[in-house]
């Protein structure tokens, strides 16, 4: 776990211009509250029969994902997984368009074809979600692969949660990134449970990513995942040292996911009490009581709090009045051609 | 021009695309230093260097993890799969991620890359190093796939390959390594998606792939001397796409088909070309489509055994033969 200094928000009264400083520390806030706010509303519309498919929401997570966001600089490629919505969103991909692709409208980020599994927005530098465990592991080794090639100096930021410890991707993809000492970051969300088993139960170890670490020639490194503060200043870290040509770094932040696996589980195998003691950690409470430690007035918060609240019912809004997509997008980008010919 | 082999081929289509292209990149499990397990790819580590050509771990699924993500992002990777048989062990990228990214994203991810992988029995190998499983990647969405029976078609068809801007996985087959065959001096580049006909004929077509190029070569020569029969043999070469319009158009000449494959029966690519015929061109044939396939069964590692189960010559020729009943 971190150490108190670590968690420390400073002495009261000390302002916010730390090493944070106060300009990241409302951001970092105001991307909290936007992925709180969005998931929320997800599992809203999901409850509202208005999301279908399925959908794997990161309520409880969120400081991980601004956390990092918050530390990467454009360029810089995020591989999420099929629990992504709160990635995305964490580099600036509008609500709408996250929302959009759960409803299978037409105005949703890949219109559709994709689904709430395979959120991608390359422009964003959101390289793709994966729904197959592992996949993207050696996939961001590629793409780092291509920035140390080139002499780029963007990073690879791979998240996936504890569940993937356990698969053959995740051990090749850190012993290659390791050995080619390639330029990317693999963040392990755990948030203590695979699907619906205890990862405690199936690894020999107590923690599943930084006990396997020194496997691989890395650090050791476990944080407190839900404290925005000790994500972004262990992102930062990490960036920096892959940027400088010092290899990965594999990085296990302790969460908790306040829902279940996915929208069909209502998580009963939770032991009674965890949840609520869980809660009690929470990073979006957790931030706001920081904010107001460094002086940051009820007014400010409200306002963050309102601005992203709009934001998010603009979006439902214009994803309730989207049309679906239509039909005669089945059958393009199959090839490079735009088509789907397989034959003359 | 210069007669030169197969698996020099290999190495020459990749050193003409490298040398063009900064951005093709190549590895695969002693691919490098070592110059590749059959001594495909010897020389291109010193021509080109270990930034360029790089030896992995014994990691197929990061080998094609790894050429996708550089793949997305801007190089042009060939990766090597030592054996066609592993691709069992990194099918993931195969069947889920490389031929799904372009569509799921909506037409923003890209995958322009190159895994290439020997293929193929002849070797005694066994049931595990010897498959033709071109099938297994012939049916999945967003794929290209090619299998090049001859040196020359080896070079141009890498290059090809290299510059799609799909993903395309190409089958070298063992046991072609050491034939030879002429080839051009400069810049080679073919097409993919053509077949093409070796041998003009009129009484029946034969659509043939790698190894059994040859043999169906082989076999149409016996049929002319032997029995006057004047086959037509088509080298099918590209899969994925399929060109379908030299075979229908072959068939509407000589009105018979005869597909040789040396993948097992269920699910061969034979199959659906006769389907395609039997959909399209029912009334252009004279008789039933044939397949002539390897049994339905893991192969054997013994020579002899191995010998009889892939389609030889003598069983191209006795089976034409007796369907045309001459």
């Amino acid at each position: 776990m971190s150490t108190a200094k670590d968690r420390a928000p400073g002495p009261a009264g000390s302002g916010l211009n730390d090493d944070i400083g106060e300009e990241k520390r409302l951001a970092l806030y105001r991307s909290q509250v936007r992925l709180r706010d969005a998931e929320q509303r997800a599992f809203d519309l999901f409850l509202q029969n208005l999301v279908k498919g399925t959908s794997h929401l990161s309520l409880g997570q969120e400081a991980i994902a601004a956390g990092f966001a918050e530390a990467m600089v454009k360029g810089d490629l995020s591989f999420c997984t099929y629990r992504g919505h709160a990635h995305t969103l964490a580099r600036g991909v509008p609500v709408e368009k996250v929302l959009g692709e759960l409803m299978q409208k037409d105005n949703g980020l890949m219109r559709g074809k994709g689904g709430s599994m395979h959120l991608t927005s390359e422009k964003h530098g959101v390289m793709g979600s994966y729904a197959i465990i592992g996949a993207h592991l050696p996939i961001a080794c590629g793409a780092a692969w291509r920035a140390q090639y080139r002499g780029d100096k963007d990073v690879s930021v791979c998240f996936f949660g504890d569940g993937t410890t356990n698969i053959g991707a995740f051990h090749e993809a850190l012993n290659f990134a390791a050995v080619w000492k390639l330029p990317v970051v693999f963040v392990c969300e755990n948030n203590l449970y695979m699907e619906y088993t205890p990862i405690k139960d199936v690894i020999p170890i107590p923690q599943p990513a930084a006990d396997r670490a020194s496997a691989y020639g890395l650090e050791r490194i476990l944080i407190d995942g839900n404290d925005a503060d000790i994500v972004y200043r262990t992102a930062q870290k990490a960036f920096a040292r892959a940027r400088a040509g010092e290899g990965p770094s594999l990085i296990e932040c302790l969460t908790y996911r306040h829902s279940g696996h996915s929208r069909a589980d209502p998580a009963k195998y939770r032991p009674e009490g965890e949840l609520e003691e869980w809660k009690k950690h929470d990073p979006v409470k957790l931030y706001r009581e920081r904010l107001k430690q460094f002086g940051v007035s009820d007014a400010q918060i409200a306002e963050i709090d309102a601005s992203v609240r709009k934001e998010v019912d603009d979006a439902t809004e214009a994803c309730k009045a989207a049309p679906s997509p239509p039909l005669d997008i089945i059958t393009t980008d199959v090839y490079a051609d735009g088509g789907w010919a397989w034959r003359n | 021009m210069a007669e030169i082999s197969y698996r020099d081929a290999v190495t020459r289509g990749i050193a003409q695309e490298m040398a063009r292209d900064p951005d093709v990149v190549f590895l695969g499990e002693d691919v490098a230093k070592p110059g590749g397990c059959f001594k495909a790819t010897v020389g291109l580590y010193e021509q080109f260097g270990g930034v360029r050509v790089r030896d992995t771990p014994i990691s197929e699924q990061a080998i094609l993890g790894a050429a996708m993500g550089a793949a997305m992002t801007g190089l042009k990777p060939i990766a090597e799969i030592m054996f066609s048989d592993f691709i069992a062990v990194c099918f993931d990228y195969i069947a889920n991620e490389f031929p799904k990214a372009r569509y799921m994203s909506n037409g923003q991810t890209k995958c322009p890359l190159v895994v290439r992988t020997a293929n193929g029995a002849g070797s005694r190998f066994g049931a595990q190093h010897s498959q033709s499983v071109e099938n297994w990647c012939m049916m999945i969405p967003g794929l290209k796939v090619v299998a090049p029976s001859s040196p020359i078609d080896v070079v141009g068809l890498m290059a090809a390959a290299v510059r799609d801007p799909d993903p395309v996985i190409f089958f070298e087959h063992k046991s072609l390594y050491n034939s030879k065959g002429e080839v051009p001096d400069g810049e080679i580049l073919d097409t993919l998606g053509t077949a093409k006909i070796l041998r003009p004929g009129k009484d029946c077509t034969i659509v043939a792939l790698a190894l059994m190029v040859p043999r169906a070569l082989e076999a149409a020569e016996r049929l002319r001397i032997d029995h006057g029969i004047d086959c037509e043999v088509i080298d099918v070469r590209s899969l994925v796409p399929l060109d379908t319009k030299t075979i229908l158009a072959s068939v509407a000449k000589t009105h018979r088909l005869f597909t040789v494959e040396e993948n097992p029966r269920l699910c061969g690519w034979g199959a659906e070309i006769v389907s395609i015929v039997a959909d399209e061109a029912f009334y252009d044939l004279d008789g039933p489509p044939v397949r002539i396939t390897t049994p339905h069964i893991p192969l054997p590692a013994a020579d002899i055994m191995e010998d009889v189960v892939l389609p030889t010559p003598q069983r191209i020729m006795e089976t034409i033969r007796r369907s045309l009943g001459s």
